[in-house]
C-alpha cells in the first residue's frame, strides 16, 4: 500500500533576489511500513523534503501525495488535522514539555485529538510499555538521560499509532549506546506496528539500520536503495565492539 | 485540555507565579495610587466645604461680590424666615447660617489689663439649634483637645495653637475687639469653653468658634448671617446637581435690581474651585493615565516574553498538529487567568492599603505651616467604585493585550522552519 507519492517535486526559496532551488525533480513511492532515510550532507535539501512530507511545507512545483493527500492543496488547518491524526514527529532535542511527567507528555498529542480519558490512559500506557519506560511515567524531562529522553519523544510520537513517523537526525545528541537502544526500539516498532519511519540523517549508526537509503546531493535524489538487513545486525556489531 | 494546561500553568512557576505577582504589583499600585489621588483632590474639596464654601453658599449679591472681605454689612437679614423656606422647599439639604468674622483676641489678666491678645478669624456657627449637624460638620467634638463644647451662647472655642500661644486657660474671659454690622466697634466678652485642632493649618493658626446667637448679639447682627451654607445628606459633593440647585433658586429668589436679594453659589463657583477641581480632575486623570499606561507597558511586555519564552513548546504543538487558533486561545485562556488572579490579589491589596489609609491619613501639618490654604493636615486616600475596577486596565486588559499581540507569531510562524528552530 502507498503512503507517500512524490512526482516531480521542486522547491524552490527566495534568496536575495533570486531563488535558491532546494529540491529538484524528486520523483519517490513510499510503501507502508517502510524504515527508510534520506541521506546526504547538510544542504543536500532533506529535511526540506522530510518538511513536505510532514505538510509543514508546501512544494513549489509538482505534487507530494502523503496518505492520499495533496500536500500542495492542503490548507493550514487540513495540514494540521493531517499531522494531528496521521504522523508522529522526532526531534533531534527531545523537545519533551519539562513541566509535565513523561506520562503527561507522551498524552499530550491524544489530547489534542480529543480522546476520551480512559482511551488515552490504556494508549499512553502501551507506548511507554514499547519504548521501555513504564517505571519513569511520573519523572520529569530533566530527571531523565538523554536516550530515555528521546525514548519518550518515540512514545510521543507513536502514541497515536501514526501511519507515518517522521524524525529529523533523531541520534544527534546520543551516544552510540543510547543511540543503538533508540534505533532498536524503532525498528521493534516499525516491526510490530507496520508504521512507516522516514529519517533525515547523516549518522552511520542510523544508515545502518535503513532498510532503504535514499541519497540527496544538491538537492537531487543521487542514489535510491533498498537494503536486505539481517534483524539485529548493527546491534551485533556494536555489542562486539 | 484545559485541565492539562491548568496543570502546567500551576507548576511552571515562570509562567505561573511570577506573571502573577507581577500583575498583582501593576494592579496594587494603580488602585492604591489612585485612591491615594482622589482621597487628596476629595479632601481639599472636603475641607473648603466644610469650613468654607459648603456645597452650596446663599449670600446676598452684594456680599457675594465682595465675599474675600467678609462684608458683613452686607449680609442677610431676616433668616429664619429664609432657612424655615429652605428647609421646606429643599428638605434632602442640610441648612446652617453662618457668621464669619475678623477681629482682634484679647486675653485679660486679674485685673483687666491685655495679658495677651491676637488677630483672630472667627466663625459664628448653630451650635444648639435641635436641626442643626454643624458640630458633626465641623468635626468639632473629635477636634476638642481640651474642655468641652460650648453650652451658652457667650461661651467660644479656641483653635488649641493659638490657646497655647496666647496662653488662654479654660474657663478664661477672651475679648473680641471688632466692628458690627453697622460699622460701629464691637466689644464682647466670651469665655473660652475649649480649645480645638481642626487639622487645618490655616485655621489652627487662630481661628474661634462661637454659637451663631452669641455672634449676632456681639455684633449687632439680629436675625441676620452672612451667609447661609448647604450640604447633601450624604455629605458628597455633586457639582451638577448643586449647579442646578444654584440655578432654580435663584430663579425664585434672586433679582438682579436688589443687591441685598440673596444668591445661591456653588462650591465650584467659589474661591475658584471650578478651575481647582477642572484642573484636579485633569491632572488626576492624566497622572493616573500615564501610571495606568506604563504598567500596561510593563505587564504588555511581560505578557510579551511569556509568549516568546514558550516558543520551544509552541513549535512542539504545531508540528504535533495542534491548529494555529487553538494555541492562540490557549495562550490567551492562560493570560486571562492569570490576569484574573493578578488583578484580584493586587486589587485587593490596595483596597486594603487605601481602606486603611482612609482611616488614619497621612499626616502631613508640618508641610502645610504656612499654608493659608483650606486643606486638612491629614491627607487620606478615598475608596471609590472605581477603585474596584482600575488595577484590572492594567493588570487584566494589558497583559491580555500583551499576549494577544505576541501570539500574533504564531499564526506568522513557518512550520516549515520548526525542524530547524526545534534543534536548537
Amino acid at each position: 500500500m502507498e503512503v507517500i507519492k512524490i512526482e516531480n517535486l521542486v522547491k524552490q526559496y527566495p534568496m536575495g533576489g533570486q531563488k535558491f532551488t532546494a529540491l529538484k525533480n524528486i520523483n519517490l513511492n513510499f510503501e507502508k511500513g517502510e524504515f527508510c532515510g534520506f541521506i546526504g550532507p547538510s544542504g543536500s535539501g532533506k529535511t526540506t523534503l522530510l518538511n513536505i512530507i510532514g505538510s509543514l511545507d508546501m512544494p513549489s512545483e509538482g505534487s507530494a501525495t502523503v496518505l492520499d493527500r495533496k500536500i500542495e492543496k492542503l490548507s493550514h488547518i487540513e495540514a494540521a488535522r493531517l499531522r494531528r491524526k496521521h504522523m508522529g514527529f522526532i526531534f533531534q532535542t527531545y523537545n519533551l514539555l519539562p513541566v509535565y511527567t513523561v506520562f503527561e507528555n507522551v498524552e499530550f498529542p491524544l489530547l489534542i485529538m480529543k480522546m476520551s480519558a480512559e482511551q488515552r490512559k490504556r494508549k499512553v500506557q502501551d507506548a511507554l510499555e514499547w519504548v521501555g519506560l513504564t517505571d519513569k511515567a511520573e519523572a520529569r524531562p530533566a530527571q531523565l538521560s538523554g536516550g530515555q529522553s528521546q525514548r519518550v519523544a518515540i512514545a510521543r510520537a507513536i502514541v497515536k499509532q501514526p501511519e507515518l513517523v517522521l524524525a529529523d537526525e533523531p541520534t544527534a545528541n546520543l551516544d552510540a549506546e543510547n543511540s543503538y537502544n533508540i534505533l532498536e526500539t524503532m525498528v521493534k516498532l516499525n516491526r510490530e506496528l507496520s508504521t512507516t519511519f522516514l529519517f533525515a540523517t547523516h549518522d552511520e549508526k542510523v544508515i545502518g539500520y535503513l532498510k532503504r537509503k535514499v541519497y540527496l546531493v544538491d538537492g537531487q535524489v543521487a542514489k535510491d536503495e533498498i537494503v536486505k538487513l539481517k534483524e539485529g545486525t548493527e546491534a551485533q556489531r556494536h555489542k562486539e565492539k | 485540555m484545559m485541565a492539562f494546561l491548568l496543570k502546567g500553568l500551576a507548576r511552571d512557576r515562570s509562567r505561573s507565579l511570577f506573571p502573577v505577582l507581577m500583575v498583582s504589583a501593576g494592579a496594587f499600585l494603580t488602585v492604591f495610587l489612585y485612591s491615594w489621588m482622589y482621597g487628596a483632590m476629595g479632601d481639599l474639596v472636603s475641607s473648603n466645604a466644610r469650613f468654607d464654601t459648603g456645597h452650596v453658599k446663599i449670600m446676598t449679591r452684594a456680599y457675594e461680590e465682595l465675599a474675600d472681605q467678609i462684608p458683613n454689612d452686607l449680609a442677610l437679614l431676616g433668616i429664619d424666615r429664609l432657612l424655615e423656606q429652605l428647609r421646606k422647599q429643599e428638605a434632602g439639604m442640610i441648612w446652617a447660617p453662618r457668621i464669619r468674622f475678623g477681629g482682634l483676641l484679647d486675653i485679660p489678666d486679674e485685673q483687666g489689663q491685655t495679658r495677651a491678645q491676637g488677630p483672630i478669624m472667627g466663625l459664628g456657627v448653630d451650635l444648639f439649634g435641635p436641626l442643626s449637624r454643624e458640630v458633626e460638620t465641623l468635626n468639632l467634638q473629635h477636634a476638642l483637645v481640651r474642655g468641652r463644647l460650648p453650652k451658652q451662647e457667650n461661651e467660644v472655642l479656641i483653635s488649641d495653637e493659638f490657646a497655647e500661644r496666647l496662653g488662654v486657660n479654660i474657663g478664661e474671659t477672651a475679648t473680641l475687639l471688632g466692628s458690627t454690622m453697622n460699622g460701629s466697634m464691637a466689644m464682647y466678652n466670651f469665655t473660652v469653653a475649649g480649645t480645638v485642632r481642626f487639622g487645618v493649618a490655616a485655621m489652627d493658626r487662630g481661628t474661634i468658634i462661637a454659637d451663631i446667637r452669641g455672634v449676632q448679639y456681639a455684633l449687632d447682627m439680629q436675625d441676620g448671617a452672612g451667609e447661609i451654607v448647604g450640604y447633601t445628606e450624604n455629605m458628597l459633593y455633586a457639582d451638577e446637581a448643586m449647579l442646578k440647585l444654584a440655578e432654580k433658586f435663584n430663579n425664585n429668589f434672586s433679582r438682579l435690581d436688589d443687591e441685598f436679594s440673596p444668591i445661591m453659589v456653588s462650591l465650584s463657583q467659589q474661591n475658584g474651585l471650578a478651575e481647582y477641581l477642572g484642573l484636579a480632575d485633569k491632572v488626576g486623570g492624566i497622572i493616573v493615565g500615564i501610571f495606568i499606561l506604563a504598567m500596561s507597558i510593563v505587564l504588555w511586555n511581560s505578557g510579551l516574553m511569556n509568549s516568546l519564552r514558550r516558543y520551544g513548546e509552541i513549535g512542539v504543538r504545531l508540528a504535533m498538529g495542534e491548529p494555529r487558533g487553538s494555541v492562540y486561545r490557549w495562550m490567551i485562556f492562560e493570560s486571562i487567568i492569570i490576569g484574573i488572579v493578578g488583578s484580584i490579589l493586587g486589587t485587593l491589596l490596595g483596597l486594603a492599603i487605601a481602606y486603611y489609609l482612609q482611616f488614619t491619613g497621612i499626616d502631613v501639618g508640618n508641610f502645610l505651616q504656612k499654608s493659608t490654604v483650606l486643606i486638612s493636615n491629614v491627607i487620606r486616600a478615598r475608596v471609590t467604585g472605581w477603585s474596584y475596577i482600575i488595577g484590572f486596565i492594567p493588570g487584566l486588559v494589558a497583559s491580555v493585550a500583551g499576549t494577544m499581540f505576541a501570539g500574533i507569531g504564531v499564526y506568522r510562524r513557518q512550520t516549515s522552519q520548526l525542524f530547524k528552530e526545534l534543534e536548537v
